[in-house]
Formats: C-alpha cells, sequence, structure tokens
C-alpha cells in the first residue's frame, strides 16, 4: 500500500471534517508537502459538493434575502470604506490585538489535538525505549568480554577452530557488522584492520580492532562513505592506529553471498 | 438550456461585489441561496439556524469576496461546501474549523444554472440511491451529522476501517457518476 494509499480514507473524512486526533494531526503534516494529496482533497471537496445537492429542495423565505440586503447597505462595502488621517499607530493596537485573538483562538483549538498527540508521543517512547534496551543487551552480548564465544563445527572436525569472520553490511544505510572468532594474537603494536574492497575503487578502511584473550573482535557500525557496493571484505595486520591502504599480505578475505 | 448573459455569469457578478454593487449581490443571492440555505437547513432542521447560516454565508462573501476567485472551482460548489461546514460547526456547537480562505473545491459539473443544477441533482440522489444502504448512510451521518467515523462506527457497531471505506468509496461513486 503506498503512503497516498494509505492516506487515502483520511483525506475523505479530513474534507468531511470529521477527521480527528492523531490521524488528523498526521494527515496535516503530510498534506503540507504532498501537492498530490491536496489535489485530492480539493477533489474530495468537489465530491462533497454534489452530495450537498441531495439536499436541495426548499428556498429560503423571503424575508431572508430582505434582511441580507439589509445589513449590506448598512454595513459599508470594504471597497468604499476610507479613513483619511488615520494614524497606523491606532491600526496598531488592533493588529496586536486580532493576532492576541487569533493565537488565543489557535491555542485552543490545537490544545485537543495536542493531548491526544501527547500521549500517542509517550506511546511511541515508551515502545523505542523497549526496543532500544532489547539493542543494548544484543550489544552488550556481543562485546561482553563475560560473554562466553563458542564456535560450532562439524562433529568430526580435527584441530584447531579456524579463524572465521563475519561481516554483515547494508549498503543503503552503509551499515557494517563484523564478528570474528579464533584470530591469531598479533604482533606487539599491531592491529587487525577490516577493508571493505568496492566493486571500484581502492579499498576503504572500515574498522581497527584487537581480539581478546579467546581471539574474538567485534566491529560496529565503521564510520563508512554512503551507498557503496561491496565487492568483499578483507583483513590485514597494520599499525595500532591503522592505515589508510591496506599493507599485504591479505590475512583473511571473504566475497559477498 | 438556460444560457447566461455575460453580465450575469459568477465571474461579473463576483466582480460586482468586490467593487461594492449591492445589485451584483443580489442577483448572486437569487441564483444561489437555495443550495445554500436547503444544505444548512437539512444538516440544521431549524428553518431559524438555517436562515441564520445562510446570512453569514453571503455575509462573508459581501465582506470579503477576495476569497473567492475562479481558482477555487465553481462558486456554486464553493457557497455549498462552505455553507454545509458552517451548518455543522452550529449543529455540534462548535467554533468555525474551516477557515474560508483554505477552501478550495475541484468540481466537476458547472453548476451556475437551474437547468444545471438540477441534472446534477437527479443524477447525485440516483447515485445515492443506486449504493448499499450501509454505504449511503455512513456518508450521510458523515455530512449531514458531522460524526466522525468512530461516532458512526459506535453507532452502527461496524468496525472503523469499515466506515472510512465506505465514506470514501462513496465520495468516488458521486465523483464516478460526473465523469465523462
Amino acid at each position: 500500500m503506498s503512503e497516498h494509499e494509505q492516506f487515502g480514507e483520511d483525506l475523505a473524512l479530513y474534507a468531511l471534517g470529521v477527521l480527528a486526533g492523531y490521524e488528523l494531526v498526521d494527515l496535516e503534516k503530510h498534506l503540507h508537502d504532498c501537492v498530490s494529496c491536496r489535489r485530492e482533497l480539493d477533489q474530495l471537496r468537489g465530491d462533497m459538493a454534489l452530495m450537498a445537492l441531495a439536499a436541495a429542495g426548499p428556498a429560503p423565505p423571503k424575508r431572508a434575502g430582505e434582511r441580507l440586503m439589509t445589513a449590506i447597505h448598512r454595513e459599508p462595502h470594504s471597497s468604499q470604506v476610507h479613513q483619511p488621517g488615520r494614524s497606523w499607530w491606532g491600526a496598531l493596537g488592533w493588529v496586536v490585538a486580532a493576532v492576541m485573538a487569533v493565537g488565543v483562538f489557535w491555542f485552543w483549538r490545537q490544545s485537543d489535538s495536542m493531548a491526544q498527540l501527547s500521549a500517542g508521543l509517550k506511546n511511541d517512547l515508551a515502545h523505542q525505549r523497549e526496543e532500544l534496551s532489547k539493542t543494548r543487551v544484543a550489544l552488550d552480548t556481543l562485546t561482553s568480554e563475560k560473554s562466553q564465544s563458542i564456535t560450532v563445527l562439524p562433529v568430526d572436525w580435527k584441530g584447531a577452530p579456524p579463524p572465521q569472520g563475519k561481516a554483515i553490511y547494508e549498503r543503503d544505510r552503509s551499515s557494517l557488522v563484523f564478528i570474528a572468532s579464533n584470530l591469531p594474537a598479533l604482533p606487539p603494536q599491531k592491529a587487525y584492520e577490516l577493508w571493505l574492497i568496492p566493486k571500484e575503487g581502492a579499498p576503504i578502511p572500515a574498522g581497527v580492532f584487537k581480539p581478546d584473550a579467546r581471539g574474538s573482535a567485534t566491529v560496529m557500525n565503521p564510520p563508512l562513505p554512503p551507498q557503496v557496493e561491496a565487492k568483499a571484505f578483507a583483513i590485514t595486520i597494520e599499525v595500532e592506529t591503522g592505515a589508510t591502504t591496506p599493507t599485504m599480505p591479505i590475512t583473511m578475505m571473504g566475497t559477498g553471498e | 438550456m438556460v444560457e447566461l448573459k455575460g453580465s450575469d455569469t459568477d465571474f461579473a457578478l463576483v466582480s460586482g461585489v468586490r467593487s461594492g454593487d449591492e445589485s451584483a449581490m443580489a442577483r448572486l443571492y437569487d441564483k444561489y441561496s437555495s443550495i445554500v440555505y436547503s444544505v444548512a437547513l437539512r444538516v440544521l432542521g431549524d428553518t431559524g439556524i438555517a436562515e441564520d447560516v445562510l446570512q453569514e454565508v453571503f455575509m462573508q462573501l459581501w465582506r470579503n469576496p477576495g476569497v473567492f476567485d475562479s481558482n477555487r472551482g465553481n462558486l456554486a460548489a464553493w457557497l455549498s461546501v462552505i455553507a454545509r461546514n458552517r451548518a455543522i460547526d452550529n449543529l455540534r456547537k462548535r467554533r468555525p474549523e474551516t477557515d474560508i480562505d483554505d477552501v478550495v473545491v475541484s468540481v466537476v459539473p458547472d453548476l451556475a444554472s437551474d437547468t444545471e443544477r438540477s441534472r446534477a441533482m437527479q443524477k447525485v440522489r440516483g447515485t445515492l440511491g443506486a449504493m448499499p444502504d450501509t454505504q449511503r448512510t455512513a456518508l450521510e451521518m458523515a455530512y449531514f451529522e458531522g460524526l466522525t467515523h468512530s461516532e458512526i462506527a459506535a453507532k452502527t457497531g461496524e468496525p472503523l476501517g469499515t466506515i472510512k471505506t465506505r465514506i470514501r468509496s462513496a465520495l468516488l461513486a458521486l465523483r464516478k457518476a460526473f465523469e465523462v
């Protein structure tokens, strides 16, 4: 369902002036930025005008027309109003009063919507806190020294588990999580460096790391340029501060799945 | 079909109102008071209050004719939307919620002459009559009673989503009836 389709039914209610609460707030926000939905709103008002025809019938009593004509005759028309010599200071007072009146009315009108919006935001915030809490637990589990790291191998595997790493990369968000295990210990003043090998161009540094005593390491969301298509990831051994170009040899490498 | 003279077109009459011509205002009233009054009466069910809404709508046009221009749709449609909204505001005892400056109406058939309005009225009534009762009722409750979809759902016992869908579908059915 497209975003516009999602708002379609709310637009009809909005045109009728019967949308309320969150849906009203969300739709008005969307309308501010969406030309096609504003156009659809104008059309729905046209549909409303047709609906008025269903009520067509009685003409107003004659006195109503006389009342109107008497009223407009008594009231100076805006095109005829002329106020010579009137100071703009005097007008300023009316302008301030009008602005204040509009402000009071606006706040009065918004208060109900804001109360509902506030309640909704509290719910959203509670939900987001819960999600954040879960994410933190997951991250802590990945990075904590107290966590157990267990490599699962074929039951007939002989010898020590091999070094291995897993890079999980999402190009659109430039988001990368790298988890390694059983890495050999490093020489003094050296570190491993992860490289993103793009489909075109030079390798891009994707984080410097040192494994813990068990050979485990994690790299979480290193700074990366946007929208880079990865052909492979590689690991080299570099100085502790990291390098801008990889130093051969490559110790580990893997291509995309 | 009645051909309108150049001096009686909505454009010419609104131009007259802009320059303070009371006779132009009287001709506009003669043309459109019926549609404004009847929608207000249907909503309010009270001739006195419906007359007040009628007076208010035309006084707004007199005081500020600049709020309407041809970009806002045809005058009959625009007046009927303003009248219905003012009547609902009255019905629900609330302050005016629709800013008259904001209302743009993209319509459909030209409703400037009695003949055209009569033809359109028959088509609207035919379209409403052909709708399922539940759909027509949902639209009428929202349009003539100003009920929110939650209130309609509470009254009818139908799910909220169903009410929303029915109202929108009903409005689109009206539009479709006038598509060439």
